[in-house]
């Protein structure tokens, strides 16, 4: 599903973020990337996602190779990977509902259709009840479920999480990780970047572990 | 093609909601473009209702043969002789009694025919020729310049080709003023564009990070860009027919004042949904320009 080669990123300036990293994440696994701060999680979420491109080695994706991939063809691989920020990315601008129907009408689905697959999502996060509600109405745990709801309400081969816990308290962190859990056991694979260690402990996930941009 | 279909629609749905969003942006931008396009949108009625009146006026084109003062019964015939050998067309003589006759009935010109010592005017000749090509024209008024006793030959075409070159030189002043209009109608929408995106610069973001084409962001600052323009092009429209509305009175009492009867025509339906059409397609093009430039830094 994705399989990194000797996969290096340098950054303009000459910082390595990650070097020369080798894994391979079959479709249903639930792994974990984690290590201090600075060691290349972010950076690696990116690259999967192809927000950055390899400078070196290659990364290949549901088939697909990121560093041959032409620029026109990143929003459909994109659409395969649902995505939950660190800081949520949400539109404060418009309802918790028209957060979530975003990346469906991104892909053009009637609206009837597509507004019953958005409360679908919210259901399963616990938000349908705040439909209406604007997102700074919500807590920061609310706002993190809320993104997650976006993300998997294209129903995505791969739930692609950075640091999604690194704002919240103990208890809401929890409930986040519930979700994951979840949808790794309907069958998405999970990868998620984050450097709490109680979440490995607790679960026993697969880790990849960085340290300076390389892998332990 | 259903997705497409609804993508499109809502795409054309939220440049709608924001011309809304925004009603003094929206009408200050729409007086903007709406007035670039009138002075040329004017400017093009004007010179339509000036070329229609100049079509009305010159009729059938006509060549007025004048005959010496001093030409005979003798003179006339050997004119009309020729003029049926010429087979040029529709001829009709009128003799200088007939002329006088004419000229008397006009008002107050009696009192100065009276004073006369003897008839000024010559015998004449009206011809309408059938060929009415102006190079032809000239062609027989050159021939018959030569016949004898012949004083004068007048092409009674001269004023309209006169006309005609005043008009062409109207229309190409015209496009140049459009041009220059144009070209704002273009800067304007450009600027709106430019602060939409800025203003949108997280919705952007976001999209492009879950998976949304360059076309999908694009396609609702194309539609505000070619809405925003063609509802500039009703306004201008609408403007020019106000002023046409308010020139028409004016206008009819000067042209009564010459004995004739003219009325402005107002813009119809294929001059407005000209100046919607190309309000439309300046604002898409505005917006064409703005987005690919403002879309680069998301890069």
């Amino acid at each position: 599903m994705i399989v990194a080669s000797n996969l290096t990123k340098r950054y303009p300036g000459g910082y390595e973020a990650v070097k020369d990293v080798s894994f391979e994440i079959t479709a249903g696994q639930m792994v974990f990337i984690t290590g201090h701060s600075g060691a290349g999680k972010t950076t690696l979420v990116k690259l999967i996602a192809s927000i950055e491109r390899p400078t070196a080695g290659s990364l290949v994706v549901n088939g697909q190779n990121l560093s041959a991939l032409r620029r026109s063809a990143i929003p459909y691989l994109r659409r395969h990977f649902g995505m939950v920020f660190q800081d949520q990315k949400l539109l404060f601008d418009r309802s918790v509902l028209d957060n979530v129907l975003l990346p469906l009408q991104i892909v053009g689905l009637p609206r009837r259709e597509a507004i019953r697959r958005a409360q679908a999502a919210l259901d399963k996060v616990g938000l349908l009840s705040r439909e209406k509600a604007l997102p700074i109405a919500l807590s920061g745990g609310e706002q993190q479920r809320l993104a997650i709801a976006r993300a998997v309400v294209n129903r995505p081969t791969v739930l692609l999480a950075d640091e999604p816990t690194g704002n919240l308290d103990t208890e809401s962190a929890t409930e986040i990780l519930e979700l994951f859990v979840a949808f790794h056991q309907v069958g998405v694979t999970v990868v998620v970047a984050t450097h709490d260690q109680n979440w490995i402990d607790r679960y026993h996930p697969n880790v990849l572990r960085l340290d300076h941009g390389r892998l332990l | 093609m259903n997705a497409w279909l609804s993508q499109h629609r809502a795409a054309l749905g939220a440049a709608f909601r924001r011309l809304w969003a925004t009603p003094l942006n929206t009408l200050l931008s729409l007086l903007v473009i709406g007035i670039a396009l009138t002075l040329p949108g004017f400017g093009y009625v004007m010179l339509d209702n000036l070329r229609e009146l100049g079509q009305s006026a010159s009729g059938v084109q006509q060549i007025s043969l004048f005959m010496n003062l001093d030409a005979s019964k003798k003179d006339v015939g050997e004119i009309e002789s020729r003029l049926k050998q010429a087979a040029t067309g529709k001829w009709h003589f009128v003799p200088k009694e007939a002329a006088l006759k004419r000229m008397q009935a006009n008002e107050g010109m009696a009192e100065i025919v009276a004073s006369l010592p003897r008839n000024p005017l010559p015998d004449a000749f009206i011809i309408e020729p059938t060929n009415a090509e102006p190079a032809a024209l000239e062609i027989l008024r050159k021939e018959i310049a030569g016949w004898p006793k012949v004083a004068h030959v007048q092409l009674d075409s001269a004023w309209v080709k006169r006309f005609d070159a005043f008009l062409k030189l109207g229309k190409l002043a015209l496009w140049m003023l459009a041009g220059i209009f144009a070209a704002g109608l273009v800067a304007v929408t450009f600027n709106t564009i430019r602060l939409q995106v800025m203003a949108q610069a997280a919705e952007i973001e976001v999209a492009r990070m879950i998976g949304a084409t360059d076309a999908f962001i694009r396609r609702p600052f194309y539609y505000f860009g070619a809405l925003q323009g063609a509802l500039g092009g009703l306004l201008a429209a609408l403007l020019v027919g106000g002023a046409l509305r308010l020139l028409a009175g004016p206008v009819g009492d000067l042209a009564a004042l010459y004995g004739g009867s003219f009325s402005l025509r107002p813009p119809g339906v294929i001059e407005i949904a000209a100046l919607a059409g190309a309000g439309a397609i300046l604002g898409w093009l505005g917006a064409q320009l703005s987005v690919s430039l403002s879309l680069r830094k998301f890069d």
